[in-house]
């Protein structure tokens, strides 16, 4: 029997009340199927599963709030065999070669790219009148997303102007997880800081040059592209893609989570699942769908839950540089300033560049100040060379 | 494209702020200020922006004419020439 | 006399013993040959009658060889007559499937073009009168697949009364499936419901949560199953296909562009059957109009068998349409 707990939606999370389960016992899931609603600091987010099996019990009632960790649900594996969970947290760990034991349930399975069920005329409504059917909870079979789904949403957007919209996350719950992440981290993590200049004229011609030959819709933001580099240098020093739960724990995927300021206060990080393997255009493309989301609320626990490395970016005419305070339990933080037009000394010649300063935060249980100069360096190599990203 | 009054175009450029940053006031912009610092919107909401001009008025503004339209007063002469 | 037609019951017997007869008067090419279609009225009383108005030269009893006289009806055809050649059982229509198919369907291709053969095949066939697997069966697939063939169903009154003269009327070999079990079936000739054509597939009920596409004996059932699930909020269109080969793609098209969700249901076996080629049109041809998978009902994948209950339970009943439409819809 496999034993669904309440997840832990970040390191801030302690407890979580479940609004509503998308399961009944008997129902068969797959994995990645979204079993759950629960309700956080952050918000009500989708809860999903990643066995397979069919549901034997739910344990919790809705509206019950309970600690992460209690035992919510029983599921039924399939074939009535558990699977064996020690091998799969291991390979990893083999693998990177880690000087503790490992620690089973931080390890996230390998996530595949959760496909959303819609029938197609759903699809074909959704599209012809601009509705983004990823945030959609569907009422057809299996939760598939069906037309009177996508009717209703259409009417909603036309019914109640965005603006006064209530959503569940409020900023005073907003505040109080941030509170609790950030004190943790300032209490319980040596951070130390390093910082690089790089010149950005190499990068952002690269960017402008491929931009020109795009429509306005897929123009790509220089964003996308420090991610890729970001991922890039992370897989030249994977030390500090990993997590810190007494002992470095290294993981297998290079999930950077962007952090992403909301208009009525307060932060979320979203994950961009495996960016090294994705194209700029495919990191763009994430950001596309998930930005907006992460803005009405609607993340999935397992693009909130996956980063395995944060990165700050402050965007364009602000504050130089950023020296940021890590996610616990990650090890890093990438912090990206404002690209500005400065002196630039190069062959000992003065020119102007446009410059971006890149911070490193880490954690100096983790790493050390060597670790940090070849990351930071790695990534300057790779910013150096867009054209291999 | 049939012509556009410049009280219709303002009155739709306010709109599409309004849709990206709700709870921005751009009737309260001066026209000589820079839009994005004003209504604190970053590049990820400016770029959608811009994709909203390009879909309602079928206009595509390249990359190197951003600073172009950085105030109110740029962006409706700006618009105003193209369309 | 227009008016005492619409209210007037008849049963489906009769219904296509009037066509039967309507044909033979309107042309004198017509006569209808077949075992025990004379003198014994038709094996199942179809053609009571008929020998005495017609005689012997236009109701023709033919020996028990159905390779034999299906292929003499497909030479009187070549010779310019217009014969109907009633096939008892649709089990033994198999023993004239070469003549079917390696001379009726495929004459006018190997002629280049010569040969028309005007001879239409009339077969009972269904289940649900105990008549076992030697007796029962659904084979209108098997002779839907072969090109050269136009294939009728005979699914309700109407069509029991007025296919067989289309059919006359067509110069290629057409073959007609009646139903066993739907011949005491009384019911009355609404107007509204003939259709004047073997091309189209019709709307037999009109609605707008799913269709059901059917044909055959599959009609009276979904339009049962249609006006329970009215009773339960759920709006449903039948579609009863008609002509199975060829399809009727745009009824097809338009009934899953109004409703989005399709059942289908067949008495013949699942595999491999009308249903399936169906659900391989709406993929083609109408995918993106669907809000849910096409779902089907068919025949159990059994020989028929005897007892009443096993042989209920082989095919869709009206209970288990009713069962499946509110599942689908989700109510």
């Amino acid at each position: 029997m496999i034993e669904f707990t309440m997840p832990s939606l970040g390191a801030d999370m302690e407890a979580g009340t479940l609004r509503e389960w998308h399961i009944e016992p008997g129902d068969y899931i797959e994995h990645g199927d979204i079993i759950a609603d629960v309700e956080t600091q952050k918000g009500i987010i989708e809860v999903e599963c990643f066995d397979e099996g069919v549901v034997e019990k739910l344990l919790i009632k809705e509206d019950e709030k309970v600690p992460v960790g209690t035992v919510m649900a029983l599921i039924n594996p399939v074939g009535g065999e558990e699977r064996e969970e020690a091998v799969v947290h291991e390979k990893p760990e083999k693998m990177h070669e880690t000087r503790r034991e490992p620690v089973p349930h931080v390890v996230s399975p390998v996530v595949e790219h959760h496909r959303i069920k819609i029938s197609p005329l759903a699809r074909k409504m959704a599209e012809e009148n601009h509705v983004d059917y990823t945030v959609i909870k569907g009422s057809g079979e299996k939760g598939a997303i069906v037309k009177e789904d996508i009717e209703k949403a259409i009417s909603q957007e036309e019914e109640q102007p965005k603006s006064t919209e209530e959503k569940p996350g409020t900023t005073t719950n907003f505040r109080e997880a941030i509170a609790a992440a950030m004190t943790k981290s300032n209490r319980e993590i040596p951070h130390y800081y390093l910082e690089i200049k790089v010149d950005m004229s190499k990068s952002l011609d690269w960017l402008a040059e491929r931009n020109k030959q795009r429509q306005v819709k897929e123009r790509i933001l220089p964003i996308a592209l420090l991610i890729k580099a970001v991922a890039k240098a992370l897989q030249q020093v994977p030390d500090l893609n990993a997590t810190w739960e007494n002992g470095l724990v290294k993981k297998p995927e290079i999930n950077p989570g962007l952090v992403i300021s909301l208009r009525t206060g307060g932060i979320v990080v979203p994950a961009v699942r495996q960016a090294d393997r994705k194209s700029i255009e495919e990191i763009m493309e994430t950001l596309n769908n998930l930005i907006p989301r992460a803005r009405s609320f609607k993340l999935r626990s397992s693009e909130i839950s996956d980063g395995t490395v944060s990165i700050t970016s402050l965007g364009e005419g602000g504050a130089d540089r950023v020296y940021g305070v890590i996610y616990p339990p990650q090890v890093a933080l990438i912090g990206l300033g404002s690209i500005k037009n400065e002196p630039w000394v190069e062959n000992d010649m003065l020119g102007i560049r446009p410059v971006l300063s890149i911070t490193l935060a880490a954690d100096h249980r983790a790493t050390d100040g060597h670790t940090g100069d070849r990351f930071l360096k790695a990534l300057r190599q790779q910013l150096l060379n867009p054209e291999v990203l | 494209m049939t012509a556009m009054t410049k009280e219709d175009l303002k009155k739709l450029l306010f709109q599409l702020l309004k849709s990206i940053a709700p709870d921005a006031e751009p009737e309260k912009l001066r026209p000589d200020e820079n839009i994005r610092e004003a209504l604190d919107i970053d590049s990820f909401d400016y770029l959608s922006f811009i994709v909203a001009l390009d879909e309602k008025l079928g206009i595509e503004t390249p990359e190197e004419d951003y600073g172009k339209i950085s105030t109110l007063d740029d962006l409706m002469n700006y618009l105003s020439v193209r369309t | 006399m227009h008016e005492q037609q619409t209210i007037e019951k008849i049963t489906y017997r009769d219904a296509l013993r009037q066509g039967l007869e309507e044909a033979m008067r309107k042309n004198d090419k017509v006569f209808l040959m077949g075992e025990d279609v004379g003198r014994y009225g038709g094996a199942f009383a179809v053609s009571k009658g008929l020998l005495e108005e017609f005689g012997a030269d236009r109701i023709m009893d033919v020996p028990l060889s159905e390779s034999g006289f299906v292929g003499a009806g497909i030479g009187a055809a070549l010779g310019g007559m217009r014969p109907v050649v009633e096939v008892m059982t649709v089990n033994f229509s198999l023993l004239a499937l070469d003549q079917v198919v390696n001379n009726a369907a495929t004459l006018l291709h190997m002629s280049g073009g010569q040969l028309n053969v005007p001879v239409v095949i009339r077969i009972s066939c269904g289940i649900g009168r105990q008549l076992a697997a030697q007796h029962s069966h659904s084979w209108e697939p098997i002779f839907a697949h072969i090109a050269g063939l136009k294939v009728l169903s005979v699914g309700t009154h109407e069509d029991a009364r007025y296919m067989l003269g289309m059919a006359l009327q067509e110069l290629d070999p057409v073959v007609i499936f009646e139903y066993t079990a739907m011949l005491n079936h009384e019911s009355e000739i609404h107007e509204d419901q003939i259709v004047r054509d073997i091309k189209k597939a019709k709307v037999r009920r009109g609605g707008k949560n799913l269709s059901i596409i059917t044909y055959g004996a599959g009609v009276y059932k979904a339009l049962e199953a249609a006006e329970k699930l009215m009773g339960v909020g759920i709006d449903t269109e039948v579609l009863d296909l008609r002509v199975l080969r060829p399809l009727d793609i745009d009824a097809i098209r338009a009934t899953v562009t109004k409703t989005h969700r399709v059942l289908i249901i067949e008495e013949a076996w699942k595999s491999v059957g009308v249903a399936a080629e169906v659900t391989a049109l709406i993929m083609e041809h109408a995918f993106y109009e669907l809000d849910a998978p096409v779902e089907r009902l068919c025949g159990a994948e059994v020989p028929i068998p005897y007892p009443k209950h096993l042989e209920d339970a082989s095919i869709p009943q009206t209970e288990d349409i009713v069962d499946k439409v509110k599942k689908m819809v989700g109510k």
